[in-house]
């Protein structure tokens, strides 16, 4: 098992925005969470790289129990984490972007052959290498988000909506390149509101209702599940 | 009235810019050409910038000359050049601080005042026949630093460690520190004494060449003493937050104040008068000390602004989420630029504390500390030429020009300028909110030279 949460639960002040979930993801897989806004979707994957600390439940990665190990320690053991809404580093170049994604990679060989690994699925980020992050498109940033989750060669990238905000023809182009860095070996937990799109690429997918799972399987019977269908792509 | 000499003040001003941006410019040049020594190559960069900075020091030196009696720069200006190279100092500290990192501090003040008192007692003791004050100084900043970092090795290797835990073991190593150097000191200073001079009589060690070096010293140590207590403060009160940690160093600067004020009563420092102020500082800073000091910060800002960790600065203030999903260590991150920061403050303590000779707490109020924080937004947060164009511009303009231009008013009107320069930094900031200079010159806008360029490399480093 790559990871495995146990019953987490987590609060804000007094909200109890996680009820206890337990889900995992395997060696190669594409999992998908969808639910609702407010589910506790983002709180979930904050928890997995140590931005929030649960209250009681447990996080294990590769069978080390990484509750509570600091995010750089995290980042360190193979998990990455595109944030929601991008996040991008607006006064540093898109090449300086991607060089902080590599932050705790120390050989310079090795970033240089990562970044050029990045512009293989994202050519337009190499045709603005020395733009700042911050004049970019909102589906440029959102790339370089992306490809800044993959410059330190993770085992696991956590992805909270790769496709909010973006045109249709982005969105299908996001979802290629995220299934082109799975087929290459990296696990993948994915968080949308287009469950549509992630059901489309994932292998298994976990429903999210207020804090609590209350569906699970592979993306086939989920996609085919009558209530899902009902609730989530609005058929 | 007579306006010549506001005019010649004023032309003085763009001379002085002038000068900052050939400064500037002189220790970024780069030569591309190699020499080779042995089986090392060199750039040979390095050399020419070396060589363009003693011109640029020579050149003022050579103003501030007396030829028979006259000189192109008195000794006013010498006043105004010192002031605004520690000025210079303090800023780009804070600039680190606030306009890098994004921490909003007005603590900057403090750390000035704690270089600037502690330099002080450590010459005013060497130069009347006690050589305590730099042992005890000297010994309790390696000491401490050394147990620090051992309490830090220590520390990495537990998981997660509650702040105020971690805290309080590092209170404890400081203060250990400190007893072990006052024992130090009370060991080794009876056998330095006797050599020292006293205030009737200096001693062979208490002139010339020594009393240089105790200088330097002194002030090396006050500016890691400063960065010492920076670390400790900043350990529990960084974690707050960017507004809380601005009240907090709000209380910390009122309390050095307050220290300052009862020095003497309250610490054991008597010969610092507290509120009277403390008298008979050596005035040793030259133009070389106070230039050699400038450079060195600014040397370190530059270097460390565009090194990696420069970068990491920079994203912590763009984005903490961000940053820490990276894998970059927020909390010491903050730490770092608040330490170095202070480190640039207490240097420019200790500077100026020799170029006034009087120390009084007036000079450290939290009021006159809003200085540093009005010249960084004015020359631009997060722009380290605008901080030192700012810090001339402000010194030069404010007590130079409009001092005199108003003098000639009335012998109140002087006091005006406080109500002009608010004035004008509003004005500034409905038309360039950015601050004044939203560029880098020179040196200060070229990466760092990779000590050896491979060829990845070449294609993508930014020369200008
Ligand atoms: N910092 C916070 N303080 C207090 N409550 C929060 C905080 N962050 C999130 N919450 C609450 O926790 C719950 C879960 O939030 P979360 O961001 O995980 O939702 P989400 O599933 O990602 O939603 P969305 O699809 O809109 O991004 C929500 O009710 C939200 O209001
Ligand atoms: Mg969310």
């Amino acid at each position: 098992m790559l990871l495995e949460v146990k019953d987490l639960h987590v609060y804000y002040g007094a909200i109890h925005a996680l009820q206890g979930v337990s889900f995992d993801v395997k060696e190669g897989e594409i999992v998908t969470l969808i639910g609702a806004n407010g589910a506790g979707k983002s709180t979930i994957l904050r928890t997995i790289s140590g931005l929030l600390r649960p209250r009681s439940g447990t996080v294990w990665f590769k069978d080390t129990n990484i509750t509570h190990t600091p995010p750089e320690k995290i980042v360190q053991a193979g998990i990455s984490h595109v944030p929601e809404g991008r996040k991008i580093f607006a006064p540093l170049t898109v090449r300086e972007n991607l060089e902080m994604g590599a932050y705790l990679v120390n050989d310079k060989a090795e970033v240089q052959r990562m970044m050029e690994r990045v512009f293989r699925s994202f050519p337009r980020l190499k045709e603005r290498i020395n733009q700042l992050g911050g004049t970019l498109s909102g589906g440029e940033q959102q790339m370089l988000a992306t490809g800044r989750g993959i410059m330190n060669k993770p085992s696991l990238v956590l992805l909270d909506e790769p496709s909010m905000g973006l045109s249709p023809i982005m969105v299908e182009e996001i979802f290629r390149i995220i299934k082109e860095i799975n087929e290459s070996g990296t696990s993948i937990l994915l968080v949308e509101q287009n469950a549509q799109m992630a059901l489309s690429i994932a292998h298994r997918a976990y429903v999210l209702e207020t804090g609590n799972i209350t569906m699970s399987g592979t993306a086939q019977e989920i996609a085919d599940n009558p209530r899902v269908k009902e609730a989530y792509l609005g058929v | 009235m007579d306006f010549l000499p506001t005019v010649l003040s004023l032309v003085k001003i763009v001379v002085v810019i002038a000068y900052l941006y050939g400064l500037l410019w002189v220790l970024g040049v780069r030569v591309g050409k190699k020499i080779t020594i042995g089986k090392q190559s060199f750039d040979i960069s390095i050399l020419v910038n070396a060589l363009g900075a003693l011109v640029a020091f020579f050149v003022v030196q050579l103003a501030l000359t007396d030829f028979n009696g006259f000189s192109l720069l008195n000794a006013f200006d010498a006043g105004l050049l010192y002031q605004a190279c520690t000025m210079v100092m303090v800023a780009l500290g804070l600039n680190l601080i606030y306009g890098f990192n994004g921490q909003f501090s007005l603590g900057q003040w403090g750390f000035y005042g704690i270089g600037a008192y502690a330099a002080a007692d450590v010459t005013y003791r060497w130069t009347n026949g006690d050589s305590r004050g730099l042992v005890v100084l000297g010994s309790g900043v390696v000491i401490g630093m050394i147990i620090l970092v051992l309490i830090n090795k220590a520390l990495s290797n537990l998981r997660r460690m509650p702040v105020l835990s971690s805290f309080t073991l590092y209170l404890i190593g400081a203060l250990f520190a400190g007893f072990l150097a006052v024992n130090v000191g009370r060991w080794v200073a009876p056998f330095l004494d006797p050599y020292l001079g006293n205030a009737l009589g200096p001693g062979p060690l208490a002139e010339g060449a020594a009393l240089q070096v105790v200088y330097f010293l002194a002030v090396v140590f006050a500016g890691l003493f400063a960065a010492g207590i920076s670390f400790l403060f900043g350990l529990p009160v960084l974690s707050l937050g960017s507004d809380y940690f601005g009240i907090a160093t709000l209380g910390f600067s009122i309390v050095i104040y307050t220290l300052m004020v009862n020095s003497d009563t309250v610490l054991p420092f008597p010969e610092m008068k507290g509120g009277r102020g403390m008298i008979g500082i050596p005035k040793l800073t030259t133009w070389a000390w106070a230039f050699g000091f400038m450079l060195l910060v600014i040397i370190i800002m530059r270097n460390l602004i565009r090194s990696s960790t420069g970068r990491t600065i920079l994203s912590v203030r763009e984005d903490e989420i961000a940053a820490r999903a990276m894998g970059v260590d927020v909390a010491s991150t903050k730490l770092l630029a608040f330490v170095a920061g202070s480190l640039f403050a207490g240097l420019a303590g200790g500077v100026y504390a020799h170029y006034i000779g009087f120390l009084s707490p007036g000079a450290f109020d939290f009021l006159v500390g809003f200085n540093p924080l009005i010249i960084i937004v004015f020359g631009g947060l997060g722009s380290m030429t605008g901080t030192i164009v700012a810090a001339f511009g402000w010194i030069f303009f404010l007590e130079g020009s409009l001092r005199e231009l108003l003098g000639k008013i009335s012998t109140e009107a002087p006091s005006w300028r406080y109500v002009l320069y608010p004035l004008s930094l509003l004005l500034l900031m409905l038309v360039r909110p950015k601050g004044l200079l939203n560029t880098e010159w020179g040196f200060l806008k070229a990466r760092l030279i990779p000590l050896r360029r491979t060829n990845a490399q070449q294609g993508g480093t930014n020369h200008e």
